[in-house]
């Protein structure tokens, strides 16, 4: 199996550089390559001017790595696992402090208690705490949001742009389409390759297919009738409306089409695209 | 008909109280999401419903029977499935159809003859022999669906189905929820993405143990005078984190 499909991309010092697409895509493969933990098989890659292969020591001392399953030390308390963390690095937590203090004064109440009996936001958050304490010069997060609530979810992409502002470069994976906001650029990786790489804004500005929005009191009706027309490209269930991209159709004849298949209250309206309409568009033509 | 009847069901670990006091009823056929913050109770409630966990007080019927003490016809009458499938990897798809169809005492003539039905509705024939690990993320999720009900049970809890798969695979997977339904199989679901929320005929929103909001999407946008759901569930969760 070909995990990753000959990659190319560069990161720029201070950014954050997100990775998007589903599990399995290959962003775990392409993170633990970045931080040296596994051999590609060809190609190259440098971290902060360091060859991954020849200078491994130099980049494992200069990154953070938090891996998709928190790395914590269930049966040590949070303070003695960002000791642990500290000591290993060569440094304290008083010296990198002004790093962790706003996201370590969340936790601090509990430094006592075991990182096992933590919940699972309160984990996330020691563990960026123990990946921050050597001041990294690059962070490299595998999908930190996996599984966590909404709002928690805002709450860590907020600490990242804080992190961002000290001059950390962040490379972050996630399968959250919403999130590409968050990021200066991200790349869009489907089954080992790239399939885009550049602004959320570029992204969604090149998105060339017409896009409407479409509703009706009948909505699971709705997607099949859609479906069943000819000039209807693709159409997606997305929240309370059904995006469908459409052919040579103008959005009366659409009214009519519907109406005619006993639909009331219907709605359409062009809209403009997100990252999941482009994810969808560019996976289909690839 | 209800399926699901709660009325002050709660759940103590002790001296912590996971679930305070919840009452709702669910209806048969419905699509009914259960929302929360993580912590905020929605598992240990589901295991409660699910006949897995006893509840400290309150009650509690699922499926017409009383989750104190009928456990095992609880278990009988759903399905479940969670993030984590629960598929065998070594076994082939017919395999693990035929497995789940035993354990859950579909009449053995009856097996065969639906697997095939099955694989036809979705599709699927030509896989009937593949390993379960050889099958892409998005099958996979389809497949364990299709075993969660393959003994047409009355309910369906899912954990998180969506978590992770791509988004077109993620829609494909919310038809095979609309089409359970429309074949009178109740949907309890629990997910983080919030548009999925809109697909759901009903939404309760747990915080810290209670459910501080249960209604279809629409009426909770209006009620909380917004625009979509993740705003709904921003303004009542960060109430709960001001507390905290």
């Amino acid at each position: 199996m070909e995990a990753l499909k000959g990659l190319s991309f560069d990161v720029e010092k201070g950014e954050i550089f997100g990775v998007i697409g589903p599990d399995g895509a290959g962003k775990t493969t392409l993170f633990r390559i970045l931080t040296t933990l596994l051999l590609a098989d060809s190609g190259t890659a440098f971290v902060d001017g360091n060859d991954v292969i020849k200078e491994y020591k130099e980049i494992r001392k200069k990154v953070g790595y938090m891996p998709g399953r928190f790395s914590l030390y269930q049966d040590l308390s949070v303070e003695e696992n960002l000791k642990v963390f500290a000591s290993i690095f060569d440094t304290t937590i008083r010296e990198n402090y002004h790093l962790i203090k706003d996201i370590y004064q969340q936790i601090e109440p509990f430094k006592k208690r075991r990182a096992g009996a933590l919940s699972g936001g309160m984990k996330q958050k020691l563990a960026l705490c123990c990946t921050l304490i050597h001041e990294p010069v690059v962070l490299f997060l595998d999908e930190p949001t996996t599984g966590v609530d909404p709002v928690s979810r805002k709450e860590l992409w907020a600490m990242l742009k804080k992190l961002k502002k000290e001059g950390i470069t962040i490379l972050v994976s996630t399968p959250y389409m919403d999130e590409a906001g968050m990021c200066d650029r991200i790349a869009l990786i489907q089954d080992g390759a790239f399939m885009k790489i550049d602004t959320p804004e570029n992204i969604v500005d090149a998105y060339d297919q017409t896009l409407w929005s479409v509703k009706s009191a009948e909505m699971s009706k709705l997607l099949k009738d859609l479906r069943s027309n000819a000039e209807i490209k693709s159409c997606f269930a997305f929240g309370e409306t059904h995006h469908v991209t459409v052919g040579n159709m103008s959005m009366e004849q659409l009214e009519k089409y519907l109406k005619d298949e006993g639909h009331t209250e219907v709605n359409i309206k062009p809209i403009k695209a997100g990252i999941e309409d482009c994810f969808m568009e560019l996976s289909q033509a690839s | 008909m209800k399926v699901i009847e709660t009325k002050d069901l709660t759940k103590r670990f002790g001296s912590f109280t996971a679930v305070n006091a919840i009452s709702f009823d669910v209806e048969q056929g419905e699509i009914f999401g259960f929302l929360g913050a993580n912590g905020a109770g929605k598992t240990t409630a589901m295991r409660m419903l699910c006949g897995l966990s006893k509840p400290t007080s309150g009650f509690g019927m699922v499926a017409g029977f009383d989750i104190k003490k009928d456990t095992e016809k609880i278990k009988k009458s759903i399905g479940y499935m969670s993030q984590k499938f629960a598929l065998y990897d070594d076994l082939k798809v017919w395999e693990n159809l035929r497995l789940f169809g035993g354990i859950y005492g579909v009449p053995e003539k009856e097996i065969n003859p639906r697997i095939d039905r099955l694989l036809e509705t979705l599709g699927f024939e030509k896989e009937k022999k593949t390993m379960v690990r050889d099958l892409p993320l998005g099958w996979k999720q389809k497949l364990s669906f299709s075993t969660a009900i393959f003994h047409e049970p009355k309910i369906v809890f899912l954990d998180e189905p969506t978590g992770g798969v791509d988004p077109a695979a993620r829609r494909q997977f919310w038809e095979l929820i609309y089409d359970a339904a429309d074949r009178g199989i109740t949907v309890f679901v629990t997910t983080h993405y919030m548009d999925e929320a809109e697909y759901c005929d009903r939404v309760s929103i747990m915080v810290d143990g209670k459910i501080d909001a249960l209604d279809s999407p629409t009426k909770l946008k209006e009620k909380f005078k917004v625009q979509s759901m993740d705003d709904v569930f921003f303004q009542l969760a960060r109430g709960a984190k001001a507390k905290e």
